[in-house]
């Protein structure tokens, strides 16, 4: 990062600090320490709208940070859920959730639609949930693919790590998992053995009612994926989570010409036990999709940073199309009932009104 | 008179608040979100099997559903855009790359519009797919019709694959090719690289051919590894080196990096392949290496 003498932001605005600011290159892949950079220096370019919560520890003990981004209004507020880096390897997902934040921000600033939406719900993004893993991923060329986290195999194990993503507490251990400590979907000693997926489960779920929709990111495949990853269990609205799915994949397709294909891990992918998203979907959180960023296998983890803009470009338009949905369907219908509570009272006082003359 | 204002003004505010309820959507109340009714479809075998406490090289160690509930799934007309399909569709693809891929020519699945499956008695499973292929370089599509069959019974063998795609063949590559062979043939000292792509996805232009070449050599290899429970695609080539020959063939050794999707496991293979514009690439030698995920100096492939 080179700084510079025209005074721009994190999110690329220009300001009035007097300061040098450095220009953040969202288009490059970013290692751990200027990821953690770029969050402080976020809070303290949007006092206003952000702060940071740190909700956990990893395996060895960074700590697991988030962004919170929305008005203060002192009042208890929903929210949007969207974590990326559960998997070391898929490093378009960090940097789609740097983009998402700076997009928010950006729109903040001059989109009364996102306005509104600050006023209403809180943003919560984890940039990189699983730290530990990232760093390693970074270290040299055979650490690139690493996927789990970094704690230690059970007593007797050769290898380390366990499958993030096959260790929630969401009919855990049933399916698409290995018992093999050394397999890249190990799904750890028990539910939830994992600090970094215990930092999510107490954190979400301890707020789980506010929540409206949980994203969770990954790479690659080019897929939105919808609860449940056990073919056994249906959503009780999966034809709403079909729905908006399908929406998310048209405005994804409408920016760059990109196929998202739409439905459940088992019908698309593979069937797995143990995501987040389940975990997620199973508390009571209606919207839970799991996004599968570029490519289709070409140069799949590995994406080159050309690539970037336009995946998260698409990305974000079909997050929206998400996160829009749950917005409008609460608050909308929030003020429909105050329609109807009015109609009714005047509907009351035109009737007496008549009565008494 | 009083009488008729007020009721006039009612209505008014009556069709204005019902023209604004419309626009808004019906008057419904938030409830608070509940653990998710779930609908459990009864399954006879929702107990799961115990994978096998083995070493992991050579095996997929993951929990599949029960085989007889994924054979009635995968049987008739399919869904384009589920697994079935999707995973028999890219067979295709590694088949027409190991027959017709070259430094020029590389073929990538684009879309699955229909398909098909049966059993066919002591046999296997018989696919057949219409799909899209798109030939990366040069950005043409074409329409291919094709049919794979996964074996069953004794040993482990590929599958069978037929596909026609006629047209996407006839672009003509040949004096890139010579060019290229020729370099390959005069060059002073023998070409080798590592990494392609890099951990940031970049690959050096000069590079790229060797890249394409290592992609094709191991399409070979997942033509033949691949089952129904598979989806291979290649992560990385970590190594490829040109090596001396006494004749017309050009000859490379290198360390590949496949990515199979349904374990997410990296599984290492050395390869030696020969490359000339009329013979295509040939696969001469083809080894799995056992890897150590976890070893902080990797093993010596050489």
């Amino acid at each position: 990062m080179v700084p510079k003498d025209n005074l721009e932001d994190f999110a690329g605005h220009k300001t009035d600090h007097h300061e040098v600011q450095v220009e953040y290159d969202y288009f490059k892949f970013h290692p751990m320490p200027e990821i953690t950079d770029w969050m402080s220096q976020v809070v303290k370019d949007y006092p206003e709208v952000v702060t940071t919560v740190d909700y956990g520890q990893t395996y060895e003990n960074r700590v697991i940070s988030l962004l919170k981004i929305g008005l203060n209004t002192g009042e208890k507020k929903k929210a949007i859920w969207m974590d990326c880096g559960i998997h070391a390897r898929e490093w378009i997902a960090p940097a789609f959730c740097q983009y998402f934040v700076r997009e928010i921000l950006h729109a903040y600033k001059t989109d009364p639609k996102m306005q509104t939406m600050m006023k209403n719900i809180d943003f919560y993004v984890t940039p990189v949930l699983n730290k530990d893993g990232y760093i390693y991923s970074w270290k040299d060329n055979t650490t690139r693919l690493w996927r789990k986290n970094r704690s230690p195999g059970p007593l007797g194990c050769n290898c380390s790590g366990t499958d993030l993503n096959r260790n929630f507490d969401a009919i855990w251990g049933s399916i698409g998992v290995s018992f093999n400590c050394c397999s890249q979907v190990f799904c750890g000693t028990h539910p939830a053995s994992e600090p970094e997926a215990q930092a999510v489960t107490y954190f979400v779920g301890s707020r789980k009612e506010d929540f409206l929709c949980f994203l969770t990111i990954h790479s690659y495949g080019q897929l939105l994926l919808i609860p449940y990853g056990n073919p056994n269990y249906t959503a009780s609205n999966y034809d709403e989570l079909l729905k908006v799915g399908l929406g998310a994949a048209d405005a994804i397709r409408s920016v760059h010409g990109m196929n998202y294909t739409v439905g459940t891990s088992p019908d698309v992918l593979y069937a797995n036990a143990g995501s987040s998203r389940d975990w997620a979907r199973l508390q009571g959180i209606p919207l839970a999709y799991t996004f599968e960023l570029r490519d289709k296998g070409i140069f799949g983890f590995q994406l080159p940073e050309d690539q970037i803009q336009p995946a998260c470009e698409e990305a974000y338009s079909g997050a929206m199309h998400i996160i829009t949905y749950a917005h409008d369907k609460t608050f909308n219908a929030a003020v429909a009932t105050a329609a109807a509570t009015l109609w009714t009272m005047l509907l009351a006082v035109g009737v007496t009104g008549t009565t008494l003359m | 008179m009083c009488v008729l204002q007020l009721t006039i003004m009612s209505l008014r505010i009556i069709i204005v608040l019902a023209v604004f309820t419309g626009v808004t959507g019906s008057p419904s109340v938030t409830v608070r979100p509940e653990a998710d009714s779930v609908y459990v479809t009864a399954h006879p075998n929702s107990v799961p099997e115990t994978g096998e406490e083995t070493g992991f090289f050579g095996k997929l160690e993951v929990l599949v559903e029960d085989e007889t509930e994924e054979d009635m799934m995968a049987t008739g007309e399919l869904n384009p855009n589920h697994y079935p399909a999707q995973r028999a569709a890219k067979v295709v693809q590694h088949y027409l790359n190991t027959r017709y891929g070259s430094p020029y020519r590389l073929l990538g699945l684009q879309r699955v519009h229909s398909g098909n499956a049966e059993d066919v008695e002591d046999s296997g499973r018989k696919y057949q797919l219409e799909i899209s292929v798109q030939e990366m370089i040069g950005n043409t599509t074409e329409k291919c019709s094709a049919e794979v069959l996964f074996p069953r019974g004794e040993g482990q063998r590929s599958p069978q694959v037929q596909a026609s795609c006629e047209q996407l063949l006839k672009v003509n590559n040949t004096a890139q090719e010579e060019a290229l062979y020729k370099l390959f043939k005069t060059n002073q000292s023998l070409l080798s690289a590592q990494n392609l792509p890099d951990s940031y996805g970049h690959i050096e232009p000069d590079m790229k051919p060797l890249w394409h070449l290592s992609i094709v050599a191991s399409s070979a290899v997942m033509l033949n590894e691949s089952t129904e429970n598979t989806l291979y695609n290649m992560a990385q080539v970590a190594n490829i080196t040109q090596l001396a020959t006494e004749n017309d063939q050009v000859k490379f050794d290198c360390h590949v990096l496949l990515h199979e999707m349904v374990s997410q496991e990296i599984i290492h293979w050395k390869l030696l392949f020969t490359w000339s514009p009329p013979e295509g690439v040939k696969v001469l030698q083809m080894e799995q290496l056992p890897h150590c995920h976890d070893c902080e100096k990797p093993p010596n492939t050489n």
